[in-house]
């Protein structure tokens, strides 16, 4: 599903080249449910944001649903995002602004379809991850587990086959996380979703079906 | 689509009140004064009162004698449009009237400010002055020095106070008393060619302006031509005279003068080299450019400051999906909602404004509207506002790379 080959990630400044990402290569295959572990500052992130088209590496290529990715233009990597790819923040990043059913149904903007289907599909998510009875709710007026199922929701909402979740229980108590890990794995299981997911948390690493580690940015299992 | 960026352009401006302030006061400050400011001019120049004969007329508010070390310039004289003005062939009638005079007269121990001028009889012909009573002095009083004189409806009631009929009564202004023949609805001062609160014919005056041959004076002439298709060959007719104008000087080596529209007329600056129009044109686009750059300036520092803010969220509308034209195409929308709120309130604010310059009577008989033409060019200058202020932010906030805009949290 996810093909990475020999990606390399050099941040340069006038003075300092840091090397953030060292010959990774990694095939994750469809329907697997992966997390990525290691110390602060070891690539982890940057890792998963290159897998998520966020940023691009220095060398090296990537395949995603059998498409190479290295060509695309801003619109068409825009596109790729909104049908292939969901995210999950840890620190949720939801727009305050907005009410929770009007987040959740952010990723379906930028697709066609009525204003309707929109609500219905966001509706839908948000019955998936228990929150149907939030829909009127602002953001600031949840906790953080309902925050980060209303992001969950959002990344669903357009039924993409990959999810990439950048700690998604960071910011949660165990209970929480537990909670939220129980969904994820829910949706891998039930759904078919490709999940790579970066973590601190030996013990919901533990539940994923493969774990990578990286130090220094280099791949040491 | 549409109606989510409303919401969050909503939901952005309540959140930063104090921004919102300023953004919207900038704009609907800017506007109320260029509504009020085109109210004005539109009035002075567009108010056709009494003068409603404007598309076969052509109208001579200036003269100029240029020298070797200097010019001259200023109104004509009343010689140079009976004597030379009145031997055109294409003009049926040529009004002939003075810039107004002050002076005082007293009532029951009251001073009264009068302001008079005198007139020839062709601009009783000319213009169309709504008599509410009498009707105008005629030739033949005019040839006979009569003492007679048209006032306007204001001046009827500050000197008479509230009775039904004046005329047949007398005025005294400068020591001099006038029977009234007609009483006229009065006119802004605004429109100086035709304003006076005491119309007087010229034969009257303490100065024979006959007999004054120069070409300076101050005097405006209206040449009437039988059909607006006459007025080029008018206009050329009195160039033509100007220009074979005996010097009256041997300093004088160029004399300028022009029988123009009512516009132009009013900007007229003598020599057409240096067109009064284009000038006046080019001062007041300046002056609507710096009037609009400055809140402009101000909207797109404001909105820079504002989009960064939303750093966040413009990661996460790329991440899932938001092209950069995407973004730009959102903020440009949120900007233009904002412009036209900031509009709406300046429309407010303006109708607010007139009705209190009209309340003051600060000119009195002018009566300021807002017409709808002010009003489209006010929300067509808010579009602009809108684009001009939020493509700039919204272009550089499209550009900012994903993973930086969603650490900036």
């Amino acid at each position: 599903m996810i093909s990475l080959q020999n990606i390399e990630k050099v941040y340069r400044t006038n003075t300092v080249e840091t090397l953030a990402l060292n010959s990774i290569s990694l095939d994750i295959a469809k329907g697997e449910f992966l997390s990525i572990m290691g110390p602060s500052g070891c690539g982890k992130s940057t890792l998963l944001n290159i897998m998520g088209l966020l940023d691009q590496p220095s060398k090296g290529a990537i395949k995603i649903a059998d498409q190479k990715t290295d060509h695309l233009s801003d619109k068409q990597l825009a596109n790729f995002r909104n049908q292939k790819l969901g995210f999950i923040f840890q620190s949720y990043h939801l727009i305050n602004d907005l009410q929770v059913l009007d987040n959740v149904e952010l990723p379906l903007l930028y697709r066609s379809g009525s204003a309707k289907e929109r609500r219905k599909l966001a509706t839908e998510a948000l019955e998936k991850v228990g929150l149907a009875n939030r829909i009127k709710h602002f953001p600031n007026q949840l906790s953080g587990g309902q925050k980060q199922r209303v992001a969950i929701a959002r990344a669903i909402v357009g039924r993409p086959e990959i999810i990439l979740a950048d700690e998604p229980t960071g910011n949660l108590d165990s209970a929480m996380g537990n909670e939220i890990m129980d969904i994820l794995m829910q949706l891998n299981q039930k759904d078919g979703t490709t999940i790579v997911m970066v973590t601190h948390d030996e013990n919901m690493a533990h539940k994923t079906h493969r774990l990578v580690r990286l130090f220094d940015g280099s791949q040491v299992q | 689509m549409l109606k989510n960026y409303f919401k969050i352009a909503i939901a952005v401006l309540r959140r930063r009140k104090f921004f919102t302030f300023i953004s919207l006061f900038g704009i609907s400050f800017t506007l109320t004064i260029l509504l009020v400011l085109t109210a004005f001019i539109d009035k002075v120049v567009g108010d056709s009162y009494p003068d409603r004969k404007r598309d076969r007329s052509l109208y001579v508010s200036r003269i100029q004698l240029s020298m070797k070390d200097g010019r001259s310039s200023g109104p004509a004289s009343f010689y140079l449009f009976d004597h030379y003005g009145r031997s055109l062939k294409t003009p049926v009638k040529v009004g002939i009237s003075s810039g107004f005079n002050g002076t005082n007269t007293y009532v029951n121990n009251k001073k009264i400010a009068v302001n008079y001028k005198y007139t020839n009889g062709d601009y009783w012909d000319i213009m169309e002055y709504d008599f509410t009573e009498g009707k105008a002095f005629t030739k033949q009083q005019i040839d006979n020095a009569d003492k007679v004189a048209v006032i306007s409806e204001d001046m009827k009631r500050e000197y008479f106070g509230d009775v039904p009929s004046v005329v047949g009564k007398y005025i005294e202004a400068d020591n001099v008393k006038y029977r009234v023949t007609g009483v006229v609805k009065s006119v802004p001062i605004t429109s100086y060619m035709v304003y006076s609160d005491i119309y007087l014919p010229y034969t009257v005056a303490k100065t024979d302006f006959r007999k004054d041959k120069s070409y300076q004076g101050g005097f405006f002439g209206v040449f009437l031509a039988n059909s607006s298709a006459d007025v080029p060959k008018m206009h050329a007719e009195y160039e033509d005279m100007i220009n074979r104008l005996p010097m009256p000087r041997k300093e004088v080596i160029k004399i300028y003068s022009h029988a123009d529209p009512y516009i132009r007329s009013y900007v007229d600056a003598g020599d057409e080299q240096h067109s009064g129009i284009t000038i006046a044109i080019t001062a007041i686009s300046i002056f609507a450019l710096l009037v609009m750059l400055l809140p402009t300036l101000n909207l797109v520092n404001i909105n820079i400051t504002r989009i960064m803010e939303r750093s966040s969220e413009i990661g996460v509308r790329k991440a899932f999906g938001a092209s950069s034209g995407t973004l730009v195409y959102q903020f440009i929308v949120e900007n233009i909602i904002l412009t036209l709120l900031g509009g709406l309130i300046g429309v407010i604010l303006s109708v607010v404004a007139l009705q209190v310059l009209n309340g003051a009577n600060l000119i009195p008989n002018l009566v300021l509207t807002l017409n709808f033409t002010v009003l489209g060019i006010g929300l067509l200058i808010c579009f602009f506002f809108g684009l001009l202020s939020g493509v700039y932010p919204a272009w550089r906030m499209s550009k900012l790379n994903v993973v930086t805009a969603l650490k900036a949290q």
